[in-house]
């Protein structure tokens, strides 16, 4: 029988403690053990992006990351976006300019543009098209993604509210 | 007053969509987010050779793995007659390898445990013996003599042959050919294998429920009922004890249209195992045995006159099928619509011919994006009007406006019926915006710099929305759709339709449409589709057909509802119906426009206050069978630049006209532009699957297959004309593929055009750098079929 391990984290602000397999990939971990199946898993190569979260703030593939790496850190999936009430200014920017169409890749692409707009909240085109290169969406041809991630930094200039979203 | 279309969300408002919500919080519903209870996890073991016969298959070690329920066979399938299946095209599938395996990536077993880790632990302690056999990977290959016959399962199959087939006029298309006046054009193009590869890959649960009988499927399918008969049929269950439910689906574009082999094995092993059973394919499962698409050789000769006006065509189009002849298309027609070639333009004679051949490749040949194999003659034609114009000596603007249809209708060549179009106006404007008069002389200029422009176009009428129910047919099936439309008491809808969405917004855009015949604000309407239990059979959404069929249900339904509305709306007023008027959202007494009463005030009386004699209730429903297709008119124009040193090239503008008749939603059909232009510039730039000498997968996952980003992606600016649909009910034309049909050829013609003075007439897609720099270099065409054997 596998051998299992225990790995304590903090999901979505949620400290979470889980016995799981070593070999359990993170996306994994975050599926199916946590039951957030808002993170999806596109490629299984790191390519696509649509398994995005963020991982000490910084956005990862976590279909290329164990579920024991995460013991100790911090992870945000797209249900940590926002709150019940409010959207954060990334899923509202989505929402507003058409930024998404099957949906399969937005959670990802907003995890990359939600960590990368915390760095650089003032983005110019070109610095957002280079962010979100690790990310694959076969829908929209990017130009409304490009146009929301635009949206949300000027709604985070005008608000005060961080990429994420207002807290609880 | 009538009420603000706009204001309601009906037609032409640009409704933000109500998909949106629950995806931006992680809250769709793919196949892989459901958990059902005492549900098992399947994997396919797939043949890493692309040719060989089968000695043995040993399951002992997967069956004794713990956590393993089921290991299944061919052969086991083949005790339940499973092991083959029905194509689309009236071909045979394996579903499990018994005799030989004829592609990389065949599937071979099927592995049912606790888990997916499990699973895949269990395929990989199979041992599978093979006696390889020569791998054929492309159509010169499968006619050479002496090449293995690899389908020798059918009986009198004595080639590699799968279908022949011509259309058009060969005795009067010779007879001009002869004609010593006209100038010939000829040229070859090759449109290489790609793959839709929507991020979501192929996705089943299989859910058996042995005390009522009764089959659940959830599938991630663009076309659930379809799917739905096709199990009743080859499984040879009781149809209305089938119920597929097709939830959100992570992108589609013609890849999830057939069954696969997967998919049967699923619904076996939880009919034999009476448990629901999960499988996700991977993305190199998916790459390398899941519809393919393209994959064919054009050959073309065009006879010109000295005034520039194309009096015949030839044609001849080689198909690389794979190992099954699996073509997803209508039934009548063996290459798709691909004798849609030059249908707007006036060719008065053309010959053409078709020919498929079975590989050693995944089979497929899926519309990708496109309304089966039109994306192929959309491509050949205008890179081959590229190549005429070049040759006669005549501007690329001019030469396809004087070819161009101007009276409609008009009966094309091959047989089609061109309705409607002002190919003028959208040609002008789209050159107006890209300066095509100022471009000359800046190629020029830049040349004497040392520098490469090169400027494309591409203009084109693509037959969209099949039915009709005459001509088109999916196994027999017809080619209508439907919508079901139900007004509850208090004014709010459901309207259930037998189409469905994989990301272009039905849910937004079909609730505009009963806004647009009934004046319910779009919000008020729910709109459901998906699941065959709760919505009317429809052949689904693939060929851009959803808005010209299923839409065109839609305002049929509406208006059916709106005619008994009036009743309705009569006894409330208490005038005869033939007093009564109808504006948006409100029937009025002619003579007395004040006294009136809302749609919602005849639904509220439909349940509580019928006239004698009126059934009561408020809802109906409507199968649409299309007169014709629509016939939308695109043109793109691209200017890009390449570096004469390394051969990268860069677009500089891109311009697109795209004329889809009435937009139901223009930030919709924006997205949908967007989308498909993206995955036209994908192809012509750097996509691409292909093949060793071996037969194995080149580009088999999305680090070798490499679709773009954000980065690599250019703008697109694009400009709308309208001239709406003679017969559709609210003038619409489809619209969702034409960015992906007509946008290859202007990427290449603009790369060829900015080398065309070397002497270079064809760089096959994708244009790497790698190719375009060796057309400078040897200035020379540059080739991108598959070497033989020996080259």
């Amino acid at each position: 029988m596998p051998e299992f391990r225990t790995v304590q984290c903090v999901v979505n602000d949620e400290p979470r403690e889980a016995e799981i397999e070593p070999r359990l990939l993170l996306v994994h971990f975050i599926r199916e053990v946590l039951g957030l199946t808002g993170t999806h898993l596109g490629c299984d190569t790191t390519s696509c992006g649509a398994c995005t979260v963020l991982f000490d703030g910084l956005p990862v593939k976590s279909c290329t990351v164990l579920g024991v790496q995460a013991d100790g850190h911090d992870i945000v999936t797209v249900e940590g976006l926002g709150s019940p009430s409010e959207l954060s200014p990334v899923q509202e920017g989505f929402h507003e300019e058409h930024g998404l169409q099957c949906g399969f890749c937005t959670p990802g692409m907003m995890l990359t543009a939600t960590g990368f707009l915390e760095e650089n909240p003032n983005p110019t085109e070109e610095e957002i098209r280079w962010a979100l290169s690790g990310n694959n969406c076969r829908c929209t041809g990017y130009m409304n993604i490009v146009k929301a991630v635009q949206w949300a930094a000027k709604k985070m200039a005008t608000s005060g509210i961080s990429a994420r979203g207002a807290r609880g | 007053m009538a009420l603000d279309e706009i204001q309601i969300g009906g037609l032409g408002a640009r409704r933000k969509r109500v998909e949106d919500a629950r995806f931006i919080r992680g809250k769709g519903n793919y196949i892989d987010d459901f958990k059902l209870p005492g549900m098992l996890h399947m994997e396919t073991l797939r043949s890493p050779i692309a040719h060989a016969r089968i000695t043995s298959i040993d399951t002992s070690k997967a069956w004794m793995t713990p956590g393993v329920h089921m290991v299944i066979t061919g052969d086991m399938a083949a005790q339940h007659n499973l092991a083959w299946m029905p194509t689309l095209s009236y071909d045979t599938q394996a579903v499990l390898a018994t005799d030989k395996v004829r592609f990389q990536g065949q599937e071979i077993c099927c592995v049912v445990a606790d888990d997916p880790y499990i699973a895949k632990d269990a395929c990989e302690v199979i041992v599978v013996e093979y006696d390889p056999l020569p791998p054929i990977v492309n159509p010169k290959q499968a006619l050479a003599p002496g090449a293995p016959i690899i389908r020798d399962d059918k009986a009198g199959q004595t080639n590699n042959i799968c279908y022949t087939w011509e259309v058009g006029d060969k005795e009067n298309t010779e007879r001009v050919f002869a004609d010593e006046s006209m100038q010939v054009v000829s040229q070859d193009i090759f449109y290489p294998r790609t793959h839709p590869c929507p991020i979501e890959n192929m996705a089943i649960i299989s859910d058996y429920n042995s005390a009522t009988g009764k089959l659940t499927i959830y599938l991630t399918t663009q076309a659930p009922h379809i799917i739905r008969t096709a199990v009743a049929l080859v499984a040879e269950l009781p149809e209305h004890m089938i119920r597929v439910i097709a939830p959100d689906l992570g992108g589609g574009f013609g890849n999830k249209v057939p069954v696969y082999p997967s998919y049967v094995i699923a619904i076996l092993a939880s009919i034999l195992l009476t448990r629901p059973v999960k499988w996700i394919e991977d993305k190199t499962g998916n790459l390398i045995s899941t519809g393919y698409a393209r994959d064919m050789y054009f050959h073309c000769d065009a006879a010109i006159r000295k005034d520039g006006k194309i009096q015949a065509v030839r044609v001849h189009a080689d198909t690389d099928n794979g190992g099954f002849f699996s073509d997803a298309q209508p039934t009548k027609f063996k290459i798709g619509l691909f004798h849609s070639i030059f249908g707007c333009y006036d060719v008065p004679y053309g010959y053409l011919t078709a020919q498929g051949h079975y590989t050693n490749k995944a089979p497929g040949g899926v519309a990708y994006r496109c309304s089966f194999r039109i994306t192929e003659s959309m491509f050949f034609q205008e890179r081959f009007m590229q190549t005429c114009a070049y040759e006669i000596g005549m501007d690329q603007a001019e030469f396809r406006r004087v070819n161009f249809i101007r009276e409609f209708p008009h009966r094309t060549t091959f047989g089609f019926l061109v309705d409607s179009g002002d190919y003028d106006k959208c040609l002008d404007l789209a050159l107006d915006k890209i300066d095509y008069d100022g471009f000359k002389a800046r190629q020029d200029a830049a040349r004497k710099q040392g520098r490469l422009l090169g400027l494309g176009l591409s203009c084109m009428s693509e037959p969209l929305g099949a039915g009709n129910s005459r001509e088109y047919d999916i196994i027999g099936i017809k080619m209508f759709d439907s919508a079901e439309l139900r007004v509850h008491p208090s004014g709010k809808a459901v309207l259930k339709i037998g189409s469905k969405t994989q990301g272009q917004g039905h849910e937004t855009t079909f609730a505009q449409i009963v806004t647009h015949e009934l004046g319910i604000p779009a919000d008020d309407i729910l709109v459901q589709h998906g699941d065959t239990d709760n919505t009317p059979f429809g052949m689904g959404t693939y060929a851009s057909r959803s808005t010209p069929t299923a839409g065109a249900a839609t305002a049929m339904v509406a208006r059916k509802v709106r005619a008994k509305a009036k009743k309705l709306a009569a006894h409330l007023l208490e005038v005869s119906e033939e007093d009564v008027e109808w504006e948006l959202g409100r029937f009025y007494v002619r003579s007395a426009p004040n006294r009136g009463v809302t749609i919602t005030d005849c639904a509220f009386a439909a349940y509580t206050n019928m006239p004698d004699g009126l059934e009561p209730g408020l809802e109906n429903n409507a199968y649409y069978d299309p007169p014709n297709m629509t016939w939308p008119f695109d043109v793109y124009v691209t200017t890009v630049e390449v570096d004469p040193e390394t051969g990268e090239w860069d677009v500089l503008k891109f311009v697109g006209v795209d004329d889809c008749g009435v937009r139901i939603n223009p930030m919709i059909v924006e997205g949908q532009l967007h989308g498909g232009l993206a995955e036209a510039f994908a192809m012509a730039y750097h996509q691409m699957i292909t093949f060793d000498s071996q037969g194995n997968c080149i580009g088999s996952n999305y680090m070798d297959y490499m679709i773009p980003t954000a980065w690599e992606t250019p703008h697109f600016e694009l400009y709308e004309v309208v001239t709406p649909s003679p017969h559709h009910p609210i003038g619409c034309k489809g619209i969702g593929e034409c960015g992906c049909v007509g946008g290859p050829a202007a990427f290449v013609n603009a790369v060829v055009d900015a080398v065309a003075h070397l002497g270079v007439r064809n760089i096959d897609m994708p244009c790497l750098s790698s190719r375009v720099w060796e057309a400078i270099k040897y200035k020379k065409d540059v080739s991108g079929t598959p070497p033989l054997p020996g080259q």
